[in-house]
């Protein structure tokens, strides 16, 4: 039995053409997915558990969402809620799904899968030997599971399986992988598996697979023998080429996808051209593996860091900018001999220079500016702008040589600190096998509206 | 020995999850990609990563006129040493390599 899923965008926030949702509503879809984040905008939102883009943008879109999901009567997914998809994430996007819902004189039914983990839980599986290290190996252990402040697993598609049962108009999944939002209907519905993880990968960015990337809707119809992905802009085509070049994107192995419960091979993969807009995919293979894992992150407080910009213009200290550097940094380190290295430090990104690739830097052009960022972390916020404050008089006057009239350098800002709080790490490359897929995920069916 | 952006349509990377980078070097569609593939040489692209040979992941595909690289991230994406948070610049670094 056929499916197809109706794609607004490559993730909720990034925007799409009315037109083209307009458009896809009119030609008819069994269900609408998309994604809501992923860790590509660093650890900030996993450690706090928080979305990246503002509440109003997301409103914004999530009800023009909501309104082209009432037109065609089929339930709705969003999976990584709130950029990150922790619960605290997903609690987020219900309370906007709320506001709308009254806002629209909308009753709704909504179930909400969430992905956090208990510490707890985590060790009880290292210990049982259900952790599995993923390449390139990071350390774990129970002290490093204890300071995260977010550890989600994430869910597949017997999750967002189990949330369509319960007959919701809206689902809000916590961390989910991009993927299983748009592949859990058509699996659901008995089409191929391979196609529905390959047509799923290749949808869930949107329109990126196609050539007007930015207009974000497409739909996908899944069956029994592969998918056809058609894009909803106007003049927006996909093509064989534009397809299949899309499992290069954000992929380490453009063959080979690992998804909760097995991995799909797109090695076999057929593209063809229905027309000139539309594309036929058949031949992709899915490889169900035992036990089933899911896939952990999380994220642990790394610190508090301040940062200080000075710009400068002296022709002769931009081109001794690294020995000038250096005396700013053993100034500092002389009238402060406690200065602890193995909690605090001081980082100089020299803007111009090599502050983008830092020790891979290959090329070194001569300059007549540079910008220098100075970056202190420490334990403690106000230990961090203390640091921050004690190096300004050398980075506002130093000169390079003794008996030298007192250079002064451009400050662009006033206080000349900026204090970025709380900084994170991602800390966790890790599968958990379970014994049932839905056993390490929460449920809740709620009711919303007037 | 010229740039391998000259050879070439584009070069693009991007975080492949916090510890990957991929880099994808999109070639001329005119026949020369079996060409360019023996002129860029792994050995010389992990040595401008800094990174093993071993770890280094190579996809030469002919049916999209891509070569393509991946490599876990020197610095995992958003730590304190890490500078790019999506990985953009790693790009520009293979673009300028030199190829004979």
């Amino acid at each position: 039995m056929a499916s197809t899923v109706l794609i607004p965008s490559g993730a909720l926030g990034l925007g799409f053409s009315a037109d083209a949702l307009a458009r896809g509503v009119a030609a008819g879809a069994d269900v609408i997915a998309i994604d809501g984040g992923s860790t590509d905008s660093g650890p900030h939102y996993l450690g706090t558990g928080t979305s990246k883009y503002a509440r109003a943008r997301t409103k914004a879109e999530w009800g023009q969402i909501m309104a082209a999901r009432a037109q065609l009567g089929v339930p709705l997914i969003i999976g990584t809620a709130g950029t990150c998809g922790a619960d605290s994430a997903v609690d987020w996007l219900v309370d906007i799904t709320r506001d709308l819902a009254q806002d629209r004189g909308e009753r709704l039914k909504i179930c909400t899968v969430k992905s956090n983990q208990p510490a707890q839980r985590v060790k009880a599986a290292l210990a049982a030997g259900r952790i599995q290290a993923l390449a390139p190996e990071q350390p774990l252990d129970d002290a490093l599971l204890d300071q995260c402040t977010n550890i989600v697993a994430l869910a597949g598609v017997e999750q967002i399986q189990h949330a369509l049962n319960t007959g919701a108009d809206i689902i809000i999944a916590g961390r989910t992988t991009d993927t299983a939002v748009i592949a859990a209907h058509p699996i659901a519905q008995g089409a191929d598996v391979g196609a529905a993880w390959h047509g799923a990968k290749i949808g869930e960015c949107g329109a990126l697979a196609t050539t007007h990337p930015a207009s974000g809707v497409i739909a996908i119809s899944f069956d029994d023998t592969g998918f056809t992905i058609t894009p909803m802009a106007d003049g927006a085509q996909a093509t064989p080429r534009t397809v299949s070049a899309h499992m290069l994107y954000e992929n380490s192995n453009p063959f080979v996808l690992y998804e909760p419960g097995g991995h799909l091979d797109v090695t076999g993969a057929k593209y063809s051209a229905l027309d000139d807009k539309t594309v036929r995919v058949e031949g992709s293979a899915w490889v169900a593996t035992h036990p089933y894992t899911v896939k952990l992150e999380g994220a642990r407080l790394a610190g508090y860091q301040t940062l200080s910009h000075v710009l400068v213009r002296d022709a002769k200290y931009v081109a001794r900018i690294d020995e000038w550097l250096a005396k700013v940094r053993a100034g500092f380190l002389r009238d402060h001999p406690d200065f602890d290295t193995a909690t605090c430090s001081i980082e100089f990104r020299v803007v111009g220079q090599s502050a983008t690739l830092g020790e891979l830097e290959t090329r070194r052009a001569a300059l007549h500016e540079v910008g220098i960022i100075t970056v202190v972390t420490a334990p403690t916020q106000a230990q961090a702008t203390d640091i921050a404050r004690a190096l300004n008089p050398a980075l506002l006057h130093l000169p390079l040589e003794d008996g030298e009239p007192m250079p002064t350098f451009a400050f662009p800002f006033s206080p000349a600190e900026t204090e970025r709080g709380a900084i994170y790490e991602f800390c966790l490359n890790h599968t958990m096998a379970l014994d049932d897929p839905l056993q390490a995920f929460a449920f809740e069916e709620l009711e919303v509206g007037p | 020995m010229t740039p391998l952006r000259d050879l070439v349509t584009g070069v693009r990377s991007k975080n492949a999850g916090p510890f990957w980078v991929t880099i994808d070097v999109f070639c001329r569609q005119d026949g020369s990609f079996a060409d360019l593939c023996r002129r860029v040489d792994t050995a010389q692209v992990a040595a401008l990563f800094q990174v093993d040979e071993a770890a280094l992941l190579r996809f030469d595909m002919a049916d999209l006129d891509v070569i393509k690289f991946s490599l876990p991230r020197p610095n995992v994406q958003g730590t304190r040493m890490d500078r790019d948070m999506h990985g953009a610049s790693f790009a520009q670094l293979l673009a300028e390599m030199p190829v004979s």
